[in-house]
């Protein structure tokens, strides 16, 4: 039986329950559902969760623990001799689960009665020709106790199949009737019905901290894997990033994070000024027509996809900087450049640091505007002297996220910085990033075995290290702004 | 007191109408301030011109194709030798059986026509059509073998370099340097265009075609992007929404304030600002490595998006509830509901219109997303349509910005036409989302 069939038949069984728990309910006081604690719907929801819960919840463990319990009894039965030299046990097993399956799929295209699979044996038939026909490729002729692995492997399988899907039907139909037979009209069965809705919203809300530890985990693993094939010196201290893939490669991540901070610091250098002022012009001074006209079109930049911001350096600043900048001062002949990502991701930050700042210098009190405009000084003496200070550690934490997004920027400096891995100041350079670094070493087909690929690990929880700490450190400077005012 | 004031007298002896050095100096001061603000504004705005409208200038012309009109003979000595119209017979025609038939159909029409043909072979004539007009004649006759020996009417898609021709992207000058077309074929079309048989018509291909080799920019289009990223907007609306909102009803609700809940919350706002590229890397090692999810496939794209979008749905979801007034939730109590009964029956409903726009904000920053499906393998180049859901969710498919990107990659700048067209088509779906955003705010949204 599939497993979908057996989920059905339980959600089945589930939803027949809250029918007849909900008439049950009624019939328990005669129709009047004044008598009853609970509605007679929460009655038949009580039910349904009584019929499904314990029978998914064996159903989902069942699925986990079968095979690896399987695996581990398979695998003591197989003989040190036929595992290849060089080859791990692990390849085997892949082996014997892939036989297992061309089997199964004989058996079920009809070429192949069970009877013929039990007298199967490598001396009398070639097993790899035999699971060719099936559509299952092998890599190397079947040794005998692989074959006997094989076909045990699918007896265990089968028994346990049937044994799982006896169990949940059983408890699936026990929780039915059990329930069914408690309704009382005092049975609490709201009650039960909000503790499953509640365990439900609890679990959502899990599901945030699971990212997180998904996150850091799979970062955490793969990282410390390459550092086991590559030493943890070389790879924060070596100014030489030269992946190779023979081996032998220099993976410094000095050359990549100088290129990530140089073009943020760029981006940042052009973003936060504008923004700024943009901030200021927009809370301070603009009529509410420039207002409602401005404010709109700076945020419409906030909500444009990086891909956008990426194609607009390729084609459009990369090229105009080339043409008109670099080439006629004699510094650089490549459209790809720091200076045409750190631009063009100034942009995208515009909206991001106007918009937080605008926040940050409408908090201020109106009070102190006052007090200043009464002590004769002009608006802009007010704006630089009284209201930019009192604003200013919000402003620094804007900086501080909007920093954090430019370290973190990936289509931007894929598009727009090139990839040479370099040390220079020149901005008309093409350099490249951490970001852009994950992406070439983790698109196309990789194999996480060499520390070329797995560097991308370290590069991600570097990223996410540095990211993390900038944002906690403008959530706290925001936080102990806030305090000021309220 | 006014002696003390001014106790040298310097400012007293002054006309109040006339401006002292200082002021005048404070003043303009504050003029070039407020100059400074203008001039800010003014490039904020000018960089989101420049930036629309480089790439509706760059993208624009991909929505018109070149086409070539033709009358074309089907051979049936040359299509079907066994001549009993049996398809599986005839599949053995490659797309080199085709060409010739078109070729020739071509230099027909131009004989017929009087077009001097000087200067250009007959195989140049030939690469006048697209290397992909034979294989959709090919498709056309073997699914209806009938049309063979008949001569039908056929619009098939010009060479790039043609269609670069007449949208100004390939000029005579570039076309001395190129190998793929010389001069005297793009006089030839200039003939054929001005005879009728060569015209820039609107490009249905573009949406629905799939992507086509680095050879034949003319052949690619979006359909499986369009599709993919659909398929990924399914997944992340089913999941995050659920998930998002039960979330934030028990964070609003039901959460106790401690130590706990604070972790969520932090927990929440920083998975906000966590690089989209690190969920990349999530996705590729949890989803593709450890679960062994196909690569490339929407199902793994969509759950990747679904955690990205997670914290952009709870923070507008918590926004939307907790706008709604506590007398809600007291009435409700107060007539003997549950603490649930008073958040799903009464609480939510109102929230709704707040949660809903919030969703669609966060889809909108899904949709646009790159850098993550690039390191789930969607980068990849497809060029099958994914299957229906729910088996399609595991076939490999593109996504809009991600073929964007793709396109980029490549060498001949006609696909930074294609390129910048699908920019077009992602911002046209992105401006569609936003305003139903504003519609539902604007047609449900309370003031209490």
């Amino acid at each position: 039986m599939s497993l979908g069939i057996l989920s059905l038949i339980v959600l089945g069984l589930a939803g027949l329950g809250f029918f007849v728990g909900r008439a049950r309910a009624l019939a328990v006081v005669g129709g009047d559902g004044r008598k009853l604690h609970s509605l007679p719907s929460y009655h038949g929801q009580s039910v349904a969760l009584f019929a499904a819960l314990p029978a998914f919840f064996v159903f989902g463990v069942w699925l986990f623990v079968q095979p690896i319990l399987i695996e581990s009894s398979i695998s003591g039965t197989i003989p040190d001799s036929i595992i290849p030299e060089g080859g791990a046990l692990s390849l085997v097993m892949a082996d014997v689960r892939r036989i297992a399956d061309g089997l199964d799929v004989l058996v079920q295209s009809g070429s192949l009665t069970e009877a013929a699979i039990a007298e199967l044996s490598t001396e009398t038939t070639d097993i790899r020709a035999l699971l060719a026909e099936g559509g299952v490729a092998l890599g190397s002729d079947v040794p005998q106790p692989v074959l006997a692995a094989a076909s045990e492997y699918r007896a265990m399988n089968g028994t346990g199949r049937w044994a799982m899907t006896g169990l949940v039907l059983v408890l699936a139909v026990l929780g039915l009737v059990v329930s069914l037979r408690r309704i009382t009209p005092d049975l609490r069965a709201r009650n039960i019905s909000e503790a499953f809705v509640k365990a439900l919203l609890i679990g959502a809300s899990l599901v945030a901290i699971l990212t997180t530890v998904g996150i850091v985990f799979s970062l955490m693993f793969e990282t410390i894997n390459f550092f086991k094939m590559y030493p943890a010196k070389d790879f924060f201290f070596s100014t030489v990033w030269n992946p190779q893939f023979r081996g032998g490669s220099d993976l410094g991540i000095l050359p990549l994070l100088w290129g990530t901070l140089y073009v943020s610091f760029v981006a940042l250098l052009f973003a936060v000024p504008l923004g700024l002022m943009i901030a200021i012009y927009l809370s301070e001074y603009a009529g509410p027509k420039l207002r409602s006209l401005a404010k709109p079109a700076i945020e419409v930049l906030a909500g444009i996809p990086t891909i956008v911001y990426g194609l607009f350096a390729l084609v459009t600043v990369g090229p105009l900087l080339r043409d008109y900048l670099a080439q006629p001062l004699g510094l650089g002949t490549s459209s790809s450049s720091v200076l045409t990502a750190g631009l063009v991701m100034g942009i995208m930050l515009i909206p991001f640091v106007s918009s937080l700042s605008d926040d940050i210098i409408n908090a201020v009190p109106q009070a102190m505007r006052d007090g200043s405009y009464g002590l004769g000084a002009t608006r802009s003496e007010t704006i630089r002297q009284v209201v930019l200070p009192a604003a200013l550690p919000g402003v620094v934490g804007a900086i501080l996220l909007a920093a954090s997004r430019a370290i973190g920027e990936t289509m931007i400096v894929v598009m727009g910085a090139g990839a040479a891995a370099k040390l220079g100041l020149n901005p008309f350079e093409a350099m490249t990033t951490v970001t852009v670094k994950i992406v070439s070493q983790l698109t196309g087909d990789t194999e996480f075995a060499s520390p070329e690929t797995l560097v991308a690990f370290a590069l991600g929880l570097t990223l996410f290290v540095f990211t993390l700490g900038l944002n906690v450190l403008a959530l706290i400077i925001v936080r102990k702004y806030r305090e000021q005012y309220e | 007191m006014s002696d003390i004031s001014y106790p040298n007298g310097a400012h007293a002896q002054k006309s109040l109408l006339v401006q002292d050095a200082r002021t005048r100096k404070r003043n303009a001061a504050e003029e070039r301030f407020r100059r400074m603000g203008l001039v800010a504004v003014t490039i904020g705005i000018l960089a989101l011109v420049g930036l629309l409208s480089s790439i509706i200038a760059n993208g624009a012309s991909s929505f018109r194709q070149t086409f070539v009109n033709l009358e074309v003979y089907l051979d049936p000595a040359k299509l079907d030798k066994a001549g009993d119209r049996d398809p599986a017979k005839m599949a053995k025609v490659t797309t080199f059986g085709y060409s010739p038939l078109l070729g020739r159909a071509l230099a027909q029409t131009i004989e017929a026509q009087g077009i001097s043909t000087e200067g250009v072979s007959k195989k140049e004539i030939e690469a006048l059509l697209s290397k992909e007009a034979p294989a959709t004649l090919r498709d056309m006759v073997l699914a209806n073998p009938a049309l063979v020996g008949q001569t039908i009417s056929l619009q098939v898609l010009a060479q790039g370099r043609i269609d670069g021709y007449f949208k100004g992207r390939v000029t005579m000058e570039s076309a001395e340097l190129d190998r793929n077309i010389s001069p005297a074929q793009l006089e030839l079309a200039d003939a054929l265009r001005a005879a009728g048989i060569i015209d820039l018509r609107f490009n249905w291909g573009f949406f629905t075609a799939p992507d086509a080799s680095d050879t034949r920019p003319e052949a690619a289009g979006l359909g499986v992007a369009i599709l993919g990223s659909a398929y990924m907007m399914l997944i992340v609306l089913c999941l995050s929404l659920p998930i998002g909102v039960a979330a934030s009803i028990y964070l609003e609700e039901f959460a106790p304030q401690n130590k706990w809940t604070d972790l969520i919350e932090v927990n929440i706002s920083n998975l906000a600002a966590v690089p989209s590229i690190v969920f990349g890397i999530l996705g590729l090692a949890i989803f593709i490595n450890f679960v062994g999810l196909p690569q490339s496939a929407p199902i793994v794209g969509g759950l990747v998006l679904t955690l990205m979008t997670l914290p952009t749905i709870i923070i507008a979801t918590r926004a939307a509830l907790k706008a709604v007034p506590p007398s809600i939730r007291d009435a409700a109590l107060g007539v003997g509901a549950s603490k649930m009964q008073s958040v799903f029956h009464h609480v939510l409903p109102l929230a709704m219109p707040g949660i809903l726009t919030g969703t669609i904000i966060g889809l909108a920053q899904a949709l646009g997303e790159t850098a993550p499906l690039l390191l789930i393998g969607m980068v990849a180049f497809v060029r099958e349509y994914p299957g229906s859901p729910p088996e399609g969710l595991m076939d490999p498919a593109s996504a809009l910005p991600v073929q964007v990107y793709n396109w980029t990659t490549r060498g001949d700048p006609a696909f930074v036409e294609r390129a910048s067209g699908a920019i077009i088509v992602l911002l046209c779906f992105l401006v569609i989302m936003n305003i139903a955003a504003i519609m539902l705010r604007r047609r449900f949204e309370r003031r209490w």
